[in-house]
């Protein structure tokens, strides 16, 4: 097909080996060190597969408030124009970069009992620390900006051109966001709820300052390998397998390849707005 | 050439890897990689041999307080020294030290941890009980659930947190459980003993199950309610020189030092018991 420009200096793949060799080996290591004779027995456990569904179900969880929050949240900084926009990006995006123990303190005193809105809540006998539902604010709380990020990179490289085409034709607003915009940004947004959804399933620091940690309630996977590492190595060593391994699935399902987003199509909006359309080729080249 | 369809996505992939491996597990950096001391100057004169060179201690977290103490009083008696600290949970720290962490004394919470190193054959000589540590609930200082006693955290809509069965604290609560036949309903079950106090000093909890000295440390963010049942569960601190050290002559001092009166003055004005 295409003919890229290939001339990158022999030492740069020297240097390339040694960056994946530095993120494959340790996971080598993990692979090395199970305990394969247990490693079914330690998996299947009881606590073991308590903290697995605890996982999967708040991290579930999680995703969907990070699309209900998000979505609109990465339309507003992509489309929007109001003062402040750049400010609200950077504090929107802050959890990246945060400590998620710092996270965790900053959601502690907003939703705890002494917390900014926690008087409130508790006094309408809305309990949210110790309790699943903190979980999953500490995990949307971290993820959200996984989607926010995925989703705004996505609408930019869209554009609005077809949106605009669709205005005149006379659809309104909410028509467009849910007859083009969305179907156009699909792949990003699938993406973006897939990592919101992976860093929710690693989430540990946030959950254990906020949501504490009891079994079948707020200790999810990681806690559990925190926990067992400290009585059985083997245990934590065969349960971080299964995390890698649940990683890896979600990671490798939302970027199958450099030309999965293309390759499958936005939707059929895009393809029927680009037909007729001679200058779609060129603005994908240059979005 | 085609651009990249989505740049930012590379840019996530990159952070959320970044995400996922920046777990606090709070694990302190172990010292600045000075294990060697320089030993050379240690003159034949027996008693009057100077003492030099740095010590890297690991000690249980929640020795730090008086181990921080009892290190500058050691520099201050020996110049010419230099002590490097490493506090975490006594597990973290025996897994370090099997994984070779360049530590010359390792002062353990429990008795099992130390052994786990003693069967290693990785301690150098035998190690020495230095202090004990008995349970103490902790409550906010207004004492919102009128917590009196360890049967009163069993009652219902009392929020109490508790370590988990696999760290020392929380062995310690299973077994004051097991000798009064009362039994909590944790709202949490933590793994660390900081992590319960934590729990408390910020509200969430009615009450936290942690040891005498934690109270003592926390000042006045809580209320220590002791209770008679502590003491059938009695923890013991063992310290102990790592056979790998370079210097153990000054891991030895330091062994002194803890073990000796000005240690005991310190531990035991931090509320262990050093019997």
């Amino acid at each position: 097909m295409r003919h890229a420009y290939q001339g990158i200096p022999r030492w740069i793949y020297v240097l390339a080996t040694a960056g994946a060799l530095f993120v494959l080996l340790p996971l080598a290591a993990i692979v090395a060190k199970v305990n394969w004779a247990q490693f079914l027995p330690l998996v299947t456990s009881e606590s073991s597969l308590t903290a697995l569904g605890l996982s999967l179900r708040t991290s579930a969880a999680s995703t969907v408030l990070c699309i209900v929050l998000g979505v609109p949240l990465a339309l507003v900084l992509a489309r929007g124009q109001f003062r402040g926009q750049r400010l609200l990006r950077s504090f929107v995006l802050l959890p990246l970069v945060l400590p998620p123990v710092v996270g965790g303190i900053a959601l502690l005193y907003t939703f705890g009992r002494q917390g900014l809105l926690g008087r409130s809540l508790e006094l309408a006998g809305i309990q949210i620390a110790f309790s699943t539902t903190a979980v999953v604010l500490a995990q949307t709380f971290v993820a959200l900006p996984f989607l926010v990020v995925s989703l705004e990179g996505a609408l930019r490289s869209a554009g609005s051109r077809y949106e605009a085409v669709a205005a005149t034709l006379g659809a309104r607003p909410t028509t467009v966001l849910r007859r083009v915009t969305l179907p156009l940004v699909m792949p990003g947004l699938a993406s973006g709820a897939v990592l919101s959804f992976a860093r929710s399933l690693g989430e540990f620091g946030a959950t254990l300052t906020f949501a504490g940690s009891l079994q079948g309630v707020t200790r999810t996977l990681p806690l559990e390998i925190y926990l067992q590492r400290e009585t059985d190595a083997d245990a934590a060593v065969a349960l971080s397998l299964l995390l890698v391994a649940v990683a890896v699935a979600v990671v490798g399902l939302s970027y199958r390849g450099p030309g999965a987003a293309g390759t499958r199509g936005p939707g059929a909006a895009e393809r029927a707005l680009r037909e007729g359309t001679p200058e779609t080729a060129r603005e994908r080249v240059a979005p | 050439m085609r651009l990249p369809h989505k740049p930012s996505a590379l840019v996530v992939a990159a952070l959320l890897a970044a995400g996922l491996s920046a777990c606090a597990a709070g694990a302190p950096a172990s010292g600045p990689g000075a294990a060697s001391g320089t030993g050379g100057s240690a003159s034949s004169a027996g008693e009057a041999a100077k003492l030099s060179g740095t010590l890297t201690v690991f000690a249980a977290a929640s020795l730090k307080s008086t181990f921080t103490k009892l290190a500058a009083e050691f520099e201050a008696a020996n110049p010419g020294t230099k002590v490097a600290l490493s506090f975490a949970g006594s597990s973290d720290l025996v897994t370090q030290i099997s994984q070779g962490a360049p530590a010359d004394v390792f002062a353990s919470a429990d008795v099992k941890n130390m052994a786990k190193l003693a069967d290693a054959g990785l301690l150098d000589g035998t190690a020495t009980n230095f202090a004990t540590n008995v349970l103490a609930i902790a409550v906010p200082p207004a004492n919102p659930a009128s917590i009196a006693s360890f049967a009163d955290l069993a009652r219902p809509g009392v929020r109490v947190v508790v370590c988990a069965g696999q760290v020392p604290c929380g062995a310690a609560t299973a077994a004051v459980e097991k000798a009064t036949g009362v039994t909590l309903n944790p709202v949490s079950e933590e793994s660390s003993v900081t992590d319960v106090l934590g729990k408390v000093t910020s509200g969430e909890a009615d009450a936290g199950v942690v040891y005498v000295t934690d109270v003592r440390t926390a000042g006045e963010k809580v209320k220590g309610i002791p209770f008679a049942e502590a003491d059938q569960a009695v923890n013991t601190y063992p310290i102990a020189t790592v056979g790998s050290s370079k210097n153990k002559e000054l891991a030895a001092a330091f062994v002194a030092l803890v073990t000796g009166a000005e240690g005991k003055k310190v531990l035991g004005d931090a509320g262990f018991g050093t019997q």
